[in-house]
């Protein structure tokens, strides 16, 4: 990394404050980007770090406070002027319009105007440049968050940006694809690019930035130097107290609650995963994990088990392929599977976990209104605002969501804090089958713990859960069982303890010539 | 930047930018503000016609306004009007685009006609009860067609609904000037009048107003009520605001789309049997005016609520009366009511762009403009 002293630094902050009417999102934060530096953002979900970033990055308006930009302060009015500026953001919930491609997208976010076919090449070439396999011809509606999130980064590089701004990139990439970006982004900032890295993963921060601003609740709580800290110090500056781990107790599971029979199902989407033979049993108090990258049919498992696909529609004797409690499932809607005792969490939040308008007692009516146990939401037709109220409260309080109480709207909301929202709002449900994709993203390190907490605490009180994770650290900490999702096949179930995480690594990139054997041997653990 | 650019950018120095959060202030302003722009409008069109603006105002805002038979006429007209946008907005606000309400009004007026003509005298005092639900049900009927095609099918129920509107007018001349004539009207093509009891009562002496401006306004209250507190209100919402978050909930799309259209065709059926079983008091070739097409104005206006639909009804029943009124006494063309109707959508749609958006000054290419951020 080449400093150069008598340089300016990038970016300073100085006493930046902004008020929302619940809350001060940030109160007087001062923050220096250097040439050239990695300079990491960290805190509790809700502390303020992506209204800092939007600050910056002209989408939101501080109320308080001077921004230097190289040496000249500047007001920063509106995206397009960051971009002038030499300013890049890949953002936390990212907007891309879903009917039209790639290419399509990222010409529309351009300043100048370009044809989308002439940018296709320019979009192959940043990709691979930097280890970010993307298609420019693709439909975005065909791609999981993962590939989103790729888009997004690859649209940021072809403005070759001074200052790079990244909210949560790695919350959705493969392992694989994290080193690949790192090795990106230290060639970037060699090459004298600033970036602003906010990340809850703190093994990522440690690897890769030279410096960290703590914020908490708001305000600055410190900085740091993250390769001469530990996990657990880099915690405390966020959370202010020590964290204990989450335990898993060994368990005897009971009946089979989940059960996927031969599952197969063709995909009308030409970008889509095809479910080739998959079986998998899932009993009552255990938790079973699928890991996998992103786009090999994970999206398709995940829509069959929630009902939003449904199984047997042309044959109506496939419709015993999904059984939960014992019910053949396969033809039932989301709301009747709710009624068996499924419990569901997607990975996208807003939009699909969550109605992004709505308050957060309307959202608790989504899927508590038709949830197993019956909440009492709604009567005779009507929909009874007391116990809609009653119940968003006290899943904010025992999930401790921050946030201004039930009437605030889903899109205020910091990401994290929707998630803990809606895994809380289908824990309460009181499933006996639980499905949770991608638990954590974008959760912070405390909110994680209690996410994961949660988790077990339903699985030791006999509820069969299936969780899908791009994050092996977490499947190992949580499930009893872990299994691998590779081009729409299912390997068998391996236990836990017995898997090291060079196995799934194999198993995960396997291509399937050999794949007859995968399916004779499909769930002999089980 | 190219030097036409650069010469836009000197004379209107503004670029539109995307708000952080929509303006609830712009939401409720924007119809006040669409309907200033389509009176001034309205001033220069008469200016350019020659009518001396003033008068030509009063004539056309006042006047339907200064005797109590005059604000009979404004309820009376506004009447179809709010039973068809109420019934549109329900589906609006779930993304259901019913845009042939006006059909589904001919067909609610030719189904309750027929039970008039036919058993009106039989049914005595339920004739007119019995005529309302045959009315509703009709417009249903016709509301059932792109309902089915689109969840059979895919097709797209703006295009079906609007298709329909020019089948269900050719089947009501095809009745007036057919098997529904009067044996005894001279030719003419239209429908024996209709019997006594099968006609709405007045509201208030002196006017023509009927009962079905009450059962509009009741049943206001009860769209009210469906959208803010009934469970199936709250599903055709969530449908509307996000939905995929409604197929993860397991809300039907289907059942959604059904409910929009049979609501939205009922309410219309409602609004084509009031028409001619009040004022017109038989089947003629002509039963609207294309109420059933301002009525997506009258919603939008009144910002799919409620409320302020039953406020939106009456400013453009005001038009069509001020539209009249500048016929007869200042011998202007029928098609200044399409003008004005037509302008106040026109900058209603503008004026909402600035919900989202904000005008903003360009400021110099000089960057040193150093500042602290506001
Ligand atoms: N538009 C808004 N209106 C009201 N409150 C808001 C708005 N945007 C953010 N907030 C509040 O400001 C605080 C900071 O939110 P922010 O999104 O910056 O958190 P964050 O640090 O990025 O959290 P996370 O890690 O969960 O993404 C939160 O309490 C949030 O609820
Ligand atoms: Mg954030």
């Amino acid at each position: 990394m080449t400093k150069d002293v008598a340089l300016p630094p990038r970016l300073q902050l100085r006493g930046i404050t902004k008020r929302y009417p619940t809350v001060v999102a940030n109160d007087r934060i001062d923050l220096t980007v250097g040439v050239g530096e990695i300079h990491a953002l960290l805190g509790e979900n809700g502390a303020g770090k992506s209204t800092l970033m939007k600050i910056v990055y002209g989408v939101t308006r501080p109320d308080e406070g001077l921004i230097v930009w190289e040496g000249k302060a500047v007001a920063i009015a509106s995206p397009a002027e960051a971009r002038k500026l030499g300013i890049g953001m890949v953002f936390q919930h990212f907007s891309l319009f879903e009917t039209l491609t790639v290419a399509e997208n990222i010409a529309l976010a351009m300043d100048e105007k370009i044809k989308p076919a002439l940018l296709a090449p320019r979009i192959r070439e940043v990709s691979e440049k930097y280890g970010l396999p993307v298609d420019p011809d693709r439909l975005i509606h065909s791609m999981s968050v993962g590939e989103r999130q790729r888009v997004e980064i690859v649209r940021c590089l072809l403005q070759s940006p001074r200052l790079l701004i990244m909210d949560e990139p790695t919350s959705v990439l493969t392992p694989q694809a994290v080193l690949k970006l790192f090795e990106t982004l230290r060639r970037l900032a060699s090459e004298g690019v600033s970036i602003l890295y906010i990340s809850h993963k703190l093994d990522e921060i440690r690897a890769l930035c030279d410096t960290a601003t703590v914020l908490r609740g708001g305000r600055l709580s410190g900085t740091a130097v993250p390769r001469d800290e530990s996990n657990a110090s880099l915690a405390r500056l966020m959370v202010g107290s020590d964290l204990t781990a989450c335990q898993l107790l060994p368990r005897e599971p009971g009946e089979i609650e989940l059960e996927l029979t031969n599952l197969s199902l063709t995909t009308r989407d030409p970008f889509g995963t095809r479910l080739k033979d998959l079986n998998l049993r899932i009993r009552a108090g255990e938790i079973v994990g699928i890991a996998g990258v992103s786009g090999n049919g994970q999206k398709e498992l995940l829509a069959a088990l929630s009902g939003e696909t449904l199984v047997g529609e042309i044959n109506r004797s496939h419709a015993g392929m999904i059984r939960i409690c014992g019910q053949p499932a396969g033809l039932l809607n989301p709301a009747q599977r709710r009624g068996l005792g499924l419990g569901f969490v997607p990975e996208e939040r807003l939009g699909r976990g969550a109605v992004p308008a709505m308050t957060l007692a309307e959202n608790a009516l989504l899927t508590a209104a038709s949830g197993g146990s019956s909440t009492g939401m709604v009567r005779h037709g009507m929909v009874q605002q007391q116990a809609a109220r009653a119940f968003a409260k006290a899943t904010i309080e025992q999930f401790k969501v921050k946030c201004g109480g039930e009437a605030s709207v889903a899109s205020s909301l910091s990401g994290g804090n929707l998630q803990k929202f809606i895994v809380g709002r289908e824990t309460r449900l009181k499933p006996k089958v639980m499905v949770v994709a991608q638990p954590t993203w974008g959760v912070d390190v405390g909110a994680a713990l209690l996410i994961r907490q949660a988790l077990i605490d339903l699985r030791d009180q006999g509820v069969a859960l299936l969780v899908i994770s791009e994050e092996l650290d977490e499947l190992f900490m949580i499930c009893d069982r872990i299994a691998v999702i590779n081009q729409g096949r299912l390997s068998p179930t391996l236990p836990s303890a017995e898997l090291s995480i060079e196995q799934i690594g194999v198993l995960m990139s396997a291509s399937h010539a050999d794949e007859s054997r995968h399916a004779e041997h499909a769930d002999v653990a089980a | 930047m190219s030097l036409p650019e650069r010469l836009l950018q000197s004379l209107w120095p503004f670029r539109l930018e995307k708000r952080t959060e929509p303006s609830s202030v712009m939401r409720l302003a924007s119809p006040l503000i669409a309907a200033t722009a389509m009176a001034l409008t309205g001033l220069v069109v008469f200016l350019i016609l020659g009518k001396d603006p003033m008068t030509a105002c009063q004539v056309f805002f006042l006047k339907p306004l200064s005797t109590t038979y005059d604000l009979g006429e404004l309820a009376l007209k506004a009447t179809p009007l709010m039973l068809c946008a109420l019934g549109l907005a329900l589906g609006f606000r779930a993304n259901v685009w019913n845009i042939g309400a006006e059909g589904q009004l001919t067909l609610g007026a030719i189904a309750g006609s027929g039970i008039a003509l036919f058993w009106g005298e039989a049914l005595g005092a339920f004739a007119l009860p019995v005529m309302m639900v045959a009315g509703a049900l009709g417009g249903m009927a016709w509301a059932a067609i792109p309902a089915f095609l689109r969840t059979r099918f895919h097709t797209n129920e703006i295009l079906v609904s609007l298709m329909l509107v020019y089948i269900a007018q050719q089947l009501l001349g095809y009745l007036v000037h057919g098997p529904w004539r009067d044996p005894d009207g001279n030719n003419f093509p239209q429908s024996k009048v209709f019997v006594e009891n099968a006609v709405l009562p007045m509201l208030v002496e002196g006017t023509r107003v009927t009962a079905a401006f009450i059962v509009g306004l009741l049943l206001a209250v009860a769209s009210w009520v469906f959208s803010t507190r009934s469970f199936a209100g709250y599903r055709m919402l969530v449908a509307g605001l996000a939905p995929q978050a409604a197929a993860y909930a397991g809300f039907s799309e289907k059942r959604n789309i059904w409910l929009a259209l049979l609501i939205g065709g009922g309410m219309a059926g409602l609004a084509g049997i009031s028409e001619v079983a009040g004022p017109i008091g038989l089947l003629q070739p002509v039963v609207s005016p294309g109420y059933g097409f301002a009525a997506i104005i009258v919603a939008f206006v009144g910002r799919l609520h409620p409320f302020g639909i039953v406020l939106a009804s009456l400013l453009m029943s005001l038009l069509y009366l001020g539209g009249e009124a500048a016929q007869i006494d200042l011998q202007l063309p029928s098609s200044i009511t399409g003008l004005f109707q037509g302008s106040l959508l026109f900058y209603l749609l503008a004026a909402d762009l600035f919900i989202t958006f904000r005008l903003r000054r360009i400021r110099r290419e000089s960057r040193a403009v150093a500042g602290v951020a506001s």
